[in-house]
């Protein structure tokens, strides 16, 4: 699902891995949020934080089943928006149980 | 603690292995806090001071590049944490914001950074979720590196000591036990931890003395300050005085003199007096423990504790990986038996990735079976490893923390499963091991009898059964004195399951650390127990003792022990009946 709201595109997704967001995937989210031209932020628990920390990732205490929406600022990033949210959807390629 | 006019401070705390050590103190620490200075800088520094901050950074990064490529590509999920870290060093809340203050506060990077990192570590330590707040570890890692690369300094870690010292710790984990290079390190003592914590068991393996649980070592003990440990005592002397200092000396010839005797002889069966056969076997937890325990005339592993692997690859392993690991122990302990325990997580050995709830109780909580019942993928995986090994080797299957009947029919379905997959794919297994049960939960050995009719043998875990029937927690050192093995109570349930076991004609071993210590001896043969397993390092000594006791007299003994009201009636009978026997523990009564 895809949102405009005003110049930002939002996409949103859940937390599918058991594990819940930890450390692993913070790091390669904001991996691939530093490749973007502009601020990519996530959302989850009613905050915001900038996805190219991994430690405020962390803040977010996203556990399995958390609602999550990312937010980018500039369209030339929906290539990042669209791999962060395959990140999510394919549960940070952990193996389920 | 007592503080002596000389300056001599003496601390006591709880044993973490026997012997004694005179040393100098080094201490570990994370937060070399104390040393970093704040200066302010003025306007024209910032840019220089801010580059300077850059720099340490990227010579942080690259050290660990560095790393990163010298680690086998192979096991790449190890490299997991390094890759997180590496990500963290410039992560905005700590290289943005420190790059911040610098600027706004004027003050040097050092101290931006340690004001920045104490933010943030402030921020998950309020977290209310185990893992994020173990985070805080990852963000003192990522620091410290910086910290020294700003410094210059070299960084200090465990293996890089090269002088013969005593480590001085808040807590050891086994992860930093590790890395101690034994040939280095003459004993260690720490402010955290109790008698049979994972850090005294460490310590026992490695065989050096230590002294755990003494609260107030760090703040008392300098770098470089003499230290006597007197490890069987729970003692810990800093700057000693010359009288005391002479003494620890002769006693410490004498128990050098007194153990080389041991080892010498630990090649020697294990037999009592009149002849009774004993089986000694080593409690493991690493393949590398293999030529140790061997060293010391351990005959089977009784016990190899499977969690390493988890705990290290802080994942579920594969079947494959596991079944190599479980390959190589059964390979060289061939023709040997090996019993493997399946996963036992528990209170000490938490791993955030694998507690997703915070448990109030972990001990209580959803471990070691429980949690493989609940997890049945993860169990049945490991259960599939172990069935292809042991058709490599000798194998025997153990469960930890049964607590009813249903558990075992569980468990059993499981390795049902386990081996209806392996027979789909085709791989090449043996069903035929026998499956054993942990005797740790008081209701397993009041349910002993009718456990029996579902498994081979079991095996007395005494660890948690006494902190179980006692109502200790071990490692709190407010009550650890009170964790007693000759607890009359936990004798009546340990002779309950024995009794059981021979009734209903299944194999019974001890695994738990009651079984390594010589004074609790005389009453395993009164009560007939033949197959005791033990951290290797105790063999020697428990030979020792076995060849020096008849069981007939330990059994008739046994039947006055199961009269005496108190842990002291029983410590003291056995102390009086035996004393001949009784190793030599290098502390003031036995010299």
């Amino acid at each position: 699902m895809i949102l405009k709201d005003g110049s930002t595109i939002t996409r949103t997704t859940s937390v599918k891995n058991e594990l819940g967001m930890h450390a692993r995937p913070a790091s390669r989210i904001a991996q691939m949020a530093g490749s973007a031209r502009s601020c990519i932020w996530i959302h989850a628990n009613s905050t915001r934080v900038d996805a190219t920390s991994p430690l405020d990732i962390l803040t977010l205490c996203a556990i399995k089943g958390t609602q999550i929406a990312v937010e980018i600022e500039n369209q030339k990033d929906m290539d990042v928006l669209n791999q962060i949210i395959d990140f999510f959807e394919t549960g940070f390629g952990e193996s389920q149980k | 603690m007592n503080l002596s006019v000389s300056g001599q401070i003496s601390i006591r705390g709880i044993s973490g292995s026997p012997g004694i050590c005179i040393g100098k103190a080094y201490l570990v620490d994370k937060e070399g806090v104390n040393l970093i200075k704040r200066y302010p800088i003025s306007d024209a520094q910032i840019s220089k001071e801010i580059d300077r901050f850059k720099q340490a950074v990227s010579k942080a990064k690259n050290d660990y590049a560095k790393i990163i490529e010298s680690i086998d590509k192979t096991i790449e999920d190890n490299l997991d944490i390094l890759e997180t870290h590496m990500a963290l060093f410039e992560d905005k809340m700590l290289y943005g914001r420190t790059i911040e203050a610098i600027s706004t506060d004027k003050i040097n990077a050092e101290w931006a950074l340690r004001k920045v990192s104490r933010r943030a570590k402030d921020m998950f330590q309020q977290i209310d979720d185990p893992y994020l707040k173990a985070r805080v570890n990852d963000i003192d890692q990522v620091t410290d590196k910086i910290m020294s690369s700003l410094f210059g300094a070299e960084d200090k870690k465990i293996s890089d000591i090269n002088k013969r010292v005593i480590l001085v710790a808040h807590d050891l984990s086994p992860a930093e036990a590790s890395q101690i290079q034994l040939e280095m390190i003459k004993g260690f003592v720490t402010d955290r931890g109790g008698k049979d914590s994972h850090t005294s068991i460490v310590a026992k393996s490695l065989k050096i003395p230590s002294v755990l649980g003494l609260g107030k070592a760090m703040v008392n003990v300098q770098n470089d300050d003499i230290l006597i440990v007197d490890g069987s005592d729970g003692l810990l002397i800093i700057n000693p005085d010359e009288d005391t200092l002479f003494q620890y000396e002769e006693r410490l010839t004498k128990f050098e003199a007194y153990r080389a005797g041991l080892e010498r002889e630990s090649y020697l069966p294990a037999v009592t007096k009149d002849g009774v056969v004993l089986n000694l076997m080593a409690n493991i937890e690493l393949v590398e423990e293999v030529v140790a325990a061997k060293d010391y005339g351990a005959k089977d592993i009784g016990l190899f504790r499977t969690e390493f692997l988890y705990l290290d690859l802080r994942r579920f392993p594969t079947e494959d990986e596991l079944f190599c690991k479980y390959k190589e122990l059964v390979e060289l302990m061939s023709p040997h038996s090996v019993t493997i325990r399946t996963l036992d997580i528990n209170g000490d050995k938490v791993n955030p990735y694998l507690s997703v709830v915070e448990e109030a109780n972990p001990s209580l909580g959803l471990r070691a079976v429980r949690f493989c019942l609940e997890n049945e993928p993860v169990f049945v995986t490991q259960l599939k490893a172990i069935l292809r090994a042991a058709a490599i080797g000798n194998i025997k299957l153990l469960i930890p923390m049964i607590s009813c009947v249903e558990e075992i029919i569980q468990v059993k379905q499981a390795l049902g499963k386990a081996i209806h997959e392996l027979e789909q794919e085709k791989k090449i297994f043996n069903k035929d091991i026998p499956l054993g049960v942990m005797i740790e939960v008081p209701s397993a050995a009041i349910m002993a009898d009718h456990l029996a009719e579902h498994v081979d043998f079991f095996s007395i875990g005494t660890n948690d059964l006494i902190q179980y029937a006692l109502a200790i927690d071990r490692r709190n050192p407010q009550v650890a004195h009170l964790y007693q093995a000759l607890n009359p109570a936990v004798l009546r349930m340990i002779k309950m399951t024995c009794d059981a076991a021979k009734e209903k004609g299944i194999d019974i071993v001890m695994c738990g650390e009651m079984a390594g210590d010589p004074i609790n001896i005389p009453v395993l043969i009164g009560l007939g127990l033949t197959h005791l397993s033990m951290n290797s390092a105790s063999i020697p000594v428990v030979k020792n003792m076995i060849r020096n006791i008849d069981s007939r007299k330990a059994e008739s003994s046994m039947e006055k022990i199961m009269g005496l009201n108190t842990v002291k009636e029983i410590t003291e009978y056995i102390i009086n009946e035996y004393k001949d026997a009784l190793p030599f523990q290098g502390t003031d009564e036995s010299l």
